[in-house]
């Protein structure tokens, strides 16, 4: 296929993922930000939600310090402005560009959702919007994003266009993933606190809230929310879809797919199993005792490489 | 202005056979159910996204084009007169583009003048003497016709460079079957479904390679293009790749394009980009949109553009005037559809029968299109048509003039109801190396705006869909 087709794919695929992962932080923000502080709420929710989707130099050099982040400016910064490049609302007008440029790749039903949700997108006001609005948008946020995930998996063939577009898809959750862990646990949670305070529960289950993995906790561990359970799942755990290594093992998958049908192996299938091997042979203990936080950077900054080389190898 | 011919109500108020069905059925459907089907075409076209752009308009970038839910109906009698015609010009166009390109005959003869062609900004000097595979030079063409009376059918214009509005012939076609199913089993409607399927095989009966399964592209300007809408729909019919010019290259006089396998030859292009764009080592320099020696493949014969580099040479409003004298020189058969009386204003007795008759007449320029910078005289008020005589003897070789023709109407859903609306006619002819292809049908354009004559989408014009009746 069209080199170009390709990498059209491979971001709408990201950008749509990116908006579901911002709809994800603002929601879990909202109400964290409505918990008592003694329940573990916190005054600087907005502080992290600007750290997690990693815009924190251009917030900053808009609205001024990190700390005094207010609401309506991340809100709006996050969800709304156009200066922001990856506000939701540009992931989708990028989306929608790259979905019209390859529209001969994409299913007619996959267009449908990308193109319904821009026309949607633009009833939504320039303004501040109330709470209730803003719960209304952000619903519709994730629901176009399952909607595109249900029309990719049920309607497009299963050929390398597939591959490229669900390659997009993990990449971008794996990078979302490890963010969420990363700002959570180590940038956000007060030093006085001990890991295991009762601080603790209400910041770990907003991690669980934004992946959407609270039930899925309980069934998997049937215990209370621990910090080093929520790593597991989230880092190591197979069966849940966004942790790293569920995601890498689709990578890798669809890496493997792409060169098969290619008769040829190359730099992003090496990279992309060594990395599956480094979230396959590990227990979370491990990991604590060598750093999260070290573990997640060194993870960032392979994962953008991997995104590198599928780029450099099919993309351009 | 004369009375319009109307096709479904004849002047005594008796239905034509044709429509017979279709007015019994309209009588019979309340207004807010056929208001409601309007709504639900226009929603599905968004939501498709079969958009347009409008050049130098700002907030519209995307628009729609009006579609009307009323069909308009020919007869296989009617269409069968209508298409022995359109091969007939197809063909005319072709021998005459070859012929300009290598012998000349028609000049050194006297029929058309050499001016008319070595002046011609659409004549290409690097296609003299080139060969072009199976001397098919419009493979894709677009003829526009209006019609006066149940009788008579003239051409408007011939359009061999880069037609476009089959994609709205096609998805009106399948919006009309979503909305009116009742309407189509009431009727015989030919399909015109045919058309991706006759438009590849015209394709790949053109490679310029043997003994291999041809690689075929279409070249879009890109996304911002106001026809991308229907060239992507074209790529997804045909299922050949999109490409723009950054996805090929040439190498050695060969055409590849990039994939995520590396470089794959290409032997067919349907280009949807004018000649001036194509190639920036020949033609205009400041081309982003084309591909750097393309001309050089295309020259060596290892590639095949659709249509051929400088077919616009035949397809000018000065060079239409001429095409009854072109059918008879090369076919030696008298025109079957006639021409449009024109007045060429560059000839100083025809310049002063049209300054003289102004009011009357529609005068457009020779290389215009999309409805603009023309003058309708009976449309128009003192004002405007004392500015235009100004532009038009200024320059009057760039002018054309016809009569005001009282183009056929066509009932037409509008604010009040059902009314008539003037339309014309595209229908796409298709020429490969095997045979000439043409779906029964085509592009019906109708002016919405009561009494107007232009169809144009740019200027608020909308389509129908098209029925030729197979009994």
């Amino acid at each position: 296929m069209l080199s170009r087709t390709a990498d059209n794919l491979y971001w709408l695929t990201r950008y749509v993922e990116r908006a579901d992962c911002l709809a994800r932080i603002l929601d879990v923000s909202q109400r964290l930000s409505y918990t008592p502080v003694t329940y573990g709420g916190s005054t600087n929710e907005w502080a992290s939600a600007v750290l997690t989707a990693g815009c924190e130099e251009e917030f900053v050099a808009r609205y001024g310090p990190l700390e005094e982040a207010k609401e309506e400016d991340v809100v709006s910064f996050l969800a709304f402005e156009t200066e922001n490049s990856s506000s939701i609302r540009n992931c989708f007008e990028v989306a929608r560009t790259n979905a019209r440029s390859v529209r001969t790749a994409l299913t007619s039903e996959m267009w449908d959702v990308i193109n319904s949700a821009w026309i949607e997108l633009q009833n939504f006001p320039n303004r501040a919007l109330t709470r209730d609005e803003l719960a209304r948008f952000l619903a519709f946020v994730k629901e176009t994003s399952l909607r595109f995930d249900g029309a990719t998996f049920r309607t497009m063939l299963r050929n390398d266009a597939y591959w490229f577009a669900r390659s997009g898809a993990q990449l971008e959750r794996a990078d979302n993933t490890a963010r969420i862990l990363d700002v959570k646990y180590h940038v956000l949670l007060p030093e006085k606190e001990r890991v295991g305070g009762p601080l603790d529960y209400f910041q770990w289950a907003s991690i669980l809230r934004s992946v959407s993995a609270l039930t899925a906790f309980h069934w998997v561990y049937r215990d209370s929310v621990k910090p080093w359970l929520v790593a597991d799942l989230l880092i190591l755990n197979r069966q849940m879809p966004r942790s790293l290594a569920a995601c890498y093992e689709q990578l890798a998958r669809n890496l493997d797919d792409i060169a098969g049908v290619y008769g040829r192996q190359g730099p992003s299938q090496r990279l992309a199993r060594s990395m599956q091997a480094r979230l396959t042979n590990r227990t979370i203990e491990d990991i604590f005792q060598t750093g999260l936080h070290e573990f997640i950077s060194e993870f960032i900054s392979d994962n953008n490489k991997l995104g590198a080389e599928i780029t450099e190898q099919y993309l351009t | 202005m004369p009375h319009a011919f109307d096709e479904m109500s004849s002047t005594d108020g008796s239905v034509r056979p044709a429509y017979e069905t279709l007015q019994r059925w309209l009588s019979s459907v309340p207004q807010d159910v056929l208001d409601h089907r309007r709504k639900e075409a226009e929603f599905i076209f968004r939501r498709i996204g079969i958009t347009f752009a409008v050049y130098g308009e700002q907030n519209a970038q995307e628009r729609l084009i009006p579609f009307d839910i009323v069909p308009r109906i020919l007869t296989k009698d009617e269409w069968g007169r209508l298409s022995r015609g359109l091969e007939q010009r197809v063909k005319a166009l072709n021998l005459y583009i070859r012929d300009i390109y290598t012998k000349r005959e028609i000049l050194k003869a006297g029929v058309v003048p050499e001016n008319l062609v070595y002046q011609n900004p659409a004549f290409r000097p690097e296609m003299n003497g080139q060969r072009v595979p199976h001397d098919i030079y419009v493979h894709i063409a677009g003829i526009d016709i209006v019609r006066t009376d149940p009788d008579t059918f003239y051409v408007l214009e011939d359009n061999a460079r880069t037609p476009s509005g089959v994609s709205y012939m096609l998805e009106n076609r399948e919006i009309m079957l979503r909305l009116f199913p009742e309407l189509f089993s009431m009727h015989k409607v030919a399909p015109v479904d045919k058309y991706g399927d006759d438009l590849l095989a015209t394709l790949r009966s053109l490679s310029p390679r043997g003994g291999h399964e041809p690689n075929v592209a279409i070249l879009t300007p890109g996304i911002y293009n106001s026809a991308y809408y229907e060239h992507s729909f074209l790529a997804d019919k045909l299922g050949v790749d999109l490409v723009e010019g950054r996805d090929l290259f040439v190498k050695d006089a060969v055409v590849y394009m990039r994939t995520t396998e590396g470089p794959k030859r290409v032997d067919v292009i349907y280009r949807r980009l004018d000649d001036d764009f194509l190639d920036p080592l020949v033609f205009r320099r400041d081309s982003v949109l084309g591909v750097p020696g393309l001309m050089s493949a295309y020259q060596a014969g290892n590639v095949t553009l659709t249509n051929a580099v400088g077919t616009g040479v035949a397809d000018d409003k000065a060079v239409y005037s001429y095409m009854p004298d072109i059918i008879r020189f090369y076919l030696g058969e008298e025109p079957l559809l006639p021409n449009v009386p024109t007045w060429r204003c560059r000839e100083p007795d025809h310049l002063k029968y049209v300054l003289d008759h102004l009011p009357e007449l529609v005068v457009k320029e020779v290389h215009g299109s999309g409805g603009y910078g023309m003058l309708v005289g009976p449309a128009s008020d003192k004002a405007q048509i004392e500015k235009f005589r100004a532009k038009l003897v200024a320059d009057p070789a760039n002018f054309i003039a016809q009569p005001t023709l009282a183009l056929s109407t066509c009932p037409t859903m509008v604010e009040k109801g059902v009314a008539p609306r003037h339309v014309d006619l595209r229908p796409f002819i298709l020429s490969g190396s095997d045979k000439v292809r043409i779906v029964p049908g085509g592009l019906t354009r109708v002016a919405m705006k009561e009494g107007s004559l232009v169809v144009n989408s740019s200027q608020g014009g909308g389509t129908k869909d098209t029925w030729v009746l197979d009994a």
